[in-house]
């Protein structure tokens, strides 16, 4: 790296070395800094859709998602203030509230990243109500199975398909509350003709949505899963 | 049949004068809807495999837009507006009168095919609100009388 290249930011009255082109989460990464994320996976390109990583920083009224926000010579950015836990609050809610995720009868129950999130925000109550809608669950596959009830739609399995495993087999139809992820033309997972049957979509969702079947939901998601794919990758 | 090809044989020419690359599909995909009317699986399949792009890709995109059509329409095609002036003056009434004469769904077609309902936005005629438009015949001032009675007439002959 050129010297040119290295800026100088605040990450919560944190002096922070950051080169240019990082992103404030990865800047806040390098230097331990917690910012809680969703949909955020490391080794995945940034997505910015659950909007759990909002940052404030100084001299705009704006919140930012740091997984998306590059830094800026000279930036302050507070990631932890009375607003922006109100926000991570409202926003779990929100996710929370779209689907009916019951956490007892979850095969993530336990292992489960928007739990965990609930957990740490103290998200006990759903102050909007929740949408009912019954969603289709696609037991074709011999053992993948994909639950539409608890997605949350991060798109980390459709990310995993096309950069990792490079066949992009999932992708989400429609927009706002039909959207759903989709493998090949909207058909049953066992008719599919690109699908490796890799599971990387399995490893990678955060909740229950996309599981092996007969297999515990610890043994299916690596906690390595992140180190995996940079070493994919060649990172 | 030869009409049929020919449609493929524009849309092919399309794709070869743009080289075959990727980032054409919407414009293909627009003209596609322009030939055929609606994406069918066969179709946009065709479209997936000659821009060499990942099935679910070429769908996701045909799906998220609201004017491209997934399901082939009807032979008479009735649209209500649902725009603000038309539902304050009560769309809402006549399309359930619709949906309940003819057994159609909004978005869909009866079981013959004969008719489709579509839900459009404003057209632009607020003044003679509601309005409901009948194989592009636009009625103002609908009621559910007079909308039953068109539909039954155009489908009757």
């Amino acid at each position: 790296m050129s010297v040119s290249s290295v800026v100088k930011i605040k990450i919560d009255g944190v002096e922070v070395t950051a080169y240019e082109g990082d992103t404030i989460l990865s800047a806040a990464k390098r230097a331990s800094i917690y910012i809680p994320t969703l949909c955020y996976l490391d080794g995945l390109s940034s997505y910015g859709g659950c909007r759990l990583c909002i940052v404030e920083v100084k001299g705009s009224p704006k919140l930012f998602p740091s997984c998306t926000t590059p830094v800026s010579n000279g930036m302050e950015i507070i990631t932890n203030s009375e607003r922006l836990r109100k926000f991570r609050k409202l926003t779990l809610g929100l996710i929370l509230s779209e689907k009916p995720h019951i956490c007892s009868i979850c095969v993530a129950n336990g292992h489960c990243e928007l739990q965990d999130l609930a957990k740490e925000f103290g998200v006990d109550h759903l102050r909007v109500e929740r949408e009912w809608t019954a969603h289709k669950i696609d037991l074709t596959h011999d053992f993948l199975v994909i639950d539409h009830n608890r997605c949350i739609l991060c798109a980390r399995c459709i990310r995993a398909c096309d950069e990792i495993e490079g066949v992009h087999v999932l992708d989400m139809k429609m927009r706002g509350k039909d959207s759903q992820v989709i493998v090949d033309m909207d058909e049953d997972w066992a008719s599919s003709r690109s699908c490796t049957s890799c599971r990387k979509c399995a490893r990678v969702c955060p909740v229950g949505a996309i599981y092996v079947r007969d297999k515990p939901f610890s043994e299916i998601k690596d906690k390595e899963m992140a180190k995996f794919i940079l070493s994919r990758r060649g990172l | 049949m030869s009409k049929e090809d020919r449609r493929l044989l524009i849309l092919e020419r399309e794709m070869k004068a743009r080289m075959y690359q990727k980032s054409v599909l919407l414009e293909i995909l627009h003209l596609a809807h322009e030939l055929y009317g609606y994406f069918d699986k066969d179709l946009l399949n065709y479209i997936s495999e000659r821009l060499n792009l990942p099935p679910s890709h070429v769908y996701g995109v045909a799906s998220f837009y609201h004017l491209f059509r997934l399901k082939k329409p009807g032979e008479h095609v009735v649209s209500a507006c649902m725009g603000t002036a038309c539902y304050v003056s009560g769309v809402e009434e006549i399309i359930s009168a619709i949906e309940r004469e003819f057994n159609v769904k909004r978005g869909g077609s009866t079981a013959d095919g004969k008719l489709s309902l579509f839900i459009t936005r404003c057209i632009g005629a607020c003044a003679m609100a509601p309005n409901v438009t009948i194989d592009n015949e636009v009625i103002g001032k609908a009621n559910k009388e007079v909308v039953l009675k068109r539909i039954k007439d155009i489908i009757g002959g």
